[in-house]
């Protein structure tokens, strides 16, 4: 009898552990679903700082995950800045100026946009299963969607965000709450997707709030107004001299 | 009487040499060391000031809060109507808006990329207008070390250690990077036209001076500023004046829930100044309190000493027949004539080597190289009407009180004895 409820209860951890995919393995789902060769976006963000609220329009070409141009297209002020990453490698360009400058050191920490993105937020490998080491730590519900709960731990001591907890909807492999946390523990940096939406057979975040924890103010939401996946880019688009243009 | 008395302690120096030069030495380094910190506690007031808090200093609430930070996305926005009804209710006061700004300063080669970039401390006040005051007070002609002051917009000046150690040339196009006041990257190109140096280690590692037009339009700060400075038009702080006008401006907004509302602070009530003003003037006071009571040891001992030594000389005076009384009088008398004369000529040389030490001063660069305190490179004394005065405490009291307590034995002498006193 006592052999039996033992291998009933051994049969029963075995089907619940089958049933749930390892941390790995869920983190290349959600980075297969968001990268794709080339893709170009157009999206805006809504800058809620304490002096009110701003709007900025972009337009970005990106291929694979090392290179990728965006220009701003509004408000009046920003309209023409462009910015060009290669690899680990950053450059910015003002039309005030005319200057091209490369963002470097300290310069990376700085807010992009007074948004609560910062430059070394963009210059992040957007593939997670390349910098962290993922394990499945709960099973929760957000926003109604199922979802796994993730909590992911730096491979490497130089990357910025040391251990990160991400909730991904069961269903459509989307993370849909992130959590960003520094080596001490202390929690950096939030982001919730609000709405997503489906386009081109890939399920994608329509709208996401990204929150500096340490800066006041209500965040920074992300409004992707299209998104065309596995476009043609002409390649002088990721030169230097494309700044200029 | 006294020309009698005087005479004596001409012509018999051991009666007026020692004890005068006594005096005199006690009496210059007492007036020197409170001049040495009158001019230190002056500089730090002064250095403070002019740089960072101005007699009083108008914020909006949010950016007084992280003041430290200059953050200039909490600037203040109307500038303009502000001014006005500043300079109208304050007639006191010179008010002057300024931004200060961190971020780099990069310097293209012919090609247009980065040649050298270096941290700047950035600073933006009124350059140009007919009314400004900043010319007075930052005493830009003596700080220019080369080059010219900015003539027209788009000309900077940078500090000269920045200077050289980016090699920039006069009439380079040097690009600012720094934030607007809603976060963006700013960028904005600049004609580099003088340097210089203010003698503070903190501001000549890495200043920019620009005119606060130019920087308004470059961190999009159109009609605002992240502090207003005001001024005592004599230069002069007082303290109790600026609490008062303080507590008057502030009332008119204490209902306000605007956090971007204005607020003002006395120069005590910023950067941890009152804590340090209150530390230096405890310090100094404890300093004062311990030096001039020593001194005046000193001097009351010189006094004790000297009065001691004519033990004999006043038995043959009581032998003669002369009064106990009379020989008290005149020792005292003597003893007035000698701290008299030792503290006028102590006060005078100790007021020529600090009107010297006020004028040349003394450099210690080399002690503020990582310095981040506003505080003059070449520190000098300070002469105010007490220097005049301070001196005489223990040149003329002290010596005064020595002879006192010393006479006393004249009166203890008993006649009888003399002669046996005096054989021994």
């Amino acid at each position: 009898m006592n052999q039996l409820i033992l291998t009933l209860i051994v049969l029963i951890g075995t089907s619940v552990n089958a049933q749930t995919p390892s941390g790995d393995w869920i983190l290349r789902k959600v980075d297969e679903n968001i990268t794709s060769e080339n893709k170009i976006i157009v999206a805006e963000m809504i800058i809620q700082g304490r002096r009110g609220t701003r709007t900025i329009k972009s337009k970005s070409w990106i291929h694979g995950t090392d290179k990728s141009f965006t220009e701003y297209l509004s408000p009046a002020r920003e309209k023409g800045t462009k910015m060009l990453k290669l690899g680990d490698q950053l450059w910015t360009y003002s039309p005030s100026s005319d200057r091209i400058i490369k963002i470097s050191g300290h310069m990376l920490r700085q807010s992009v946009m007074g948004s609560d993105l910062s430059y070394e937020d963009m210059m992040e490998d957007p593939e997670l299963h390349n910098l962290y080491d993922a394990k499945v730590v709960a099973e929760e519900t957000f926003l109604e969607h199922k979802c796994w709960l993730l909590e992911l731990i730096a491979k490497a001591s130089d990357i910025t965000y040391y251990s990160r907890k991400i909730w991904v909807d069961k269903e459509h492999y989307i993370a849909l709450k992130e959590n960003r946390y520094a080596r001490s523990g202390k929690l950096l940096k939030i982001t919730e997707v609000t709405e997503i939406m489906r386009t081109q057979n890939r399920w994608v975040a329509k709208r996401a709030v990204f929150k500096n924890v340490l800066k006041k103010g209500n965040g920074t939401e992300f409004v992707l107004e299209s998104v065309d996946f596995n476009t043609y880019i002409p390649e002088y688009i990721f030169s230097k001299a494309s700044l200029r243009k | 009487m006294i020309k009698f008395l005087f005479k004596g302690l001409i012509r018999d120096r051991s009666r007026s040499l020692f004890p005068v030069l006594v005096v005199i030495s006690g009496v210059m380094l007492t007036v020197l060391f409170y001049n040495w910190m009158n001019g230190a506690l002056s500089d730090i007031i002064w250095s403070n000031a002019k740089f960072n808090t101005g007699h009083v200093k108008i914020m909006s609430r949010a950016y007084a809060e992280d003041s430290e930070q200059i953050p200039n996305d909490l600037a203040y926005v109307g500038i303009k109507s502000l001014l006005e009804n500043l300079n109208k209710d304050y007639p006191d006061l010179s008010w002057t808006p300024r931004i200060r700004f961190g971020g780099l300063l990069d310097i293209p080669d012919e090609h247009g990329e980065t040649r050298n970039q270096g941290p700047i401390a950035g600073m933006a006040v009124d350059l140009f207008s007919e009314s400004s005051i900043e010319h007075d007070i930052l005493n830009l002609k003596s700080a220019l070390v080369m080059g010219h002051l900015p003539e027209k917009p788009g000309e900077i000046l940078v500090s000269d250690e920045f200077f050289q150690r980016l090699n920039i040339q006069l009439g380079e196009t040097a690009t600012l990077i720094s934030s607007t006041m809603y976060g963006s990257t700013a960028t904005a190109n600049f004609t580099v036209v003088g340097t210089i140096r203010f003698g503070l280690s903190a501001m000549d590692r890495g200043a920019m001076l620009a005119d606060i037009s130019d920087i308004q339009i470059a961190l999009n700060m159109e009609d605002a500023s992240g502090e207003i400075l005001g001024f005592f038009n004599d230069f002069l702080y007082r303290n109790e004046k600026a609490e008062e006008i303080v507590t008057l401006f502030n009332t008119k907004y204490q209902e306000s829930e605007d956090e971007f509302s204005p607020v003002m602070k006395t120069l005590r009530d910023q950067s941890g100044l009152a804590e340090l003003l209150d530390m230096y003037a405890y310090v100094s006071g404890i300093m004062l309190f311990i030096f001039i009571p020593a001194m005046s040891i000193v001097l009351w001992n010189a006094g004790l000493i000297g009065s001691l030594r004519r033990y004999g000389e006043i038995g043959v005076r009581l032998a003669m027949g002369e009064d106990k009384g009379h020989i008290y009088r005149s020792m005292l008398a003597e003893s007035l004539m000698i701290g008299l004369i030792g503290s006028l000529l102590g006060t005078a040389i100790g007021l020529a080597i600090s009107y010297y030490l006020q004028v040349k001063g003394i450099n210690i660069a080399s002690m503020m190289k990582n310095s981040s305190m506003l505080m003059s490179n070449v520190m000098r004394a300070q002469i105010t009407p007490t220097s005049f005065v301070i001196g005489f405490i223990p040149g003329l009291i002290a010596t005064f009180l020595g002879t006192c307590i010393s006479g006393i034995g004249i009166y203890k002498r008993q006649t009888s004895q003399l002669s046996k006193e005096l054989e021994a």
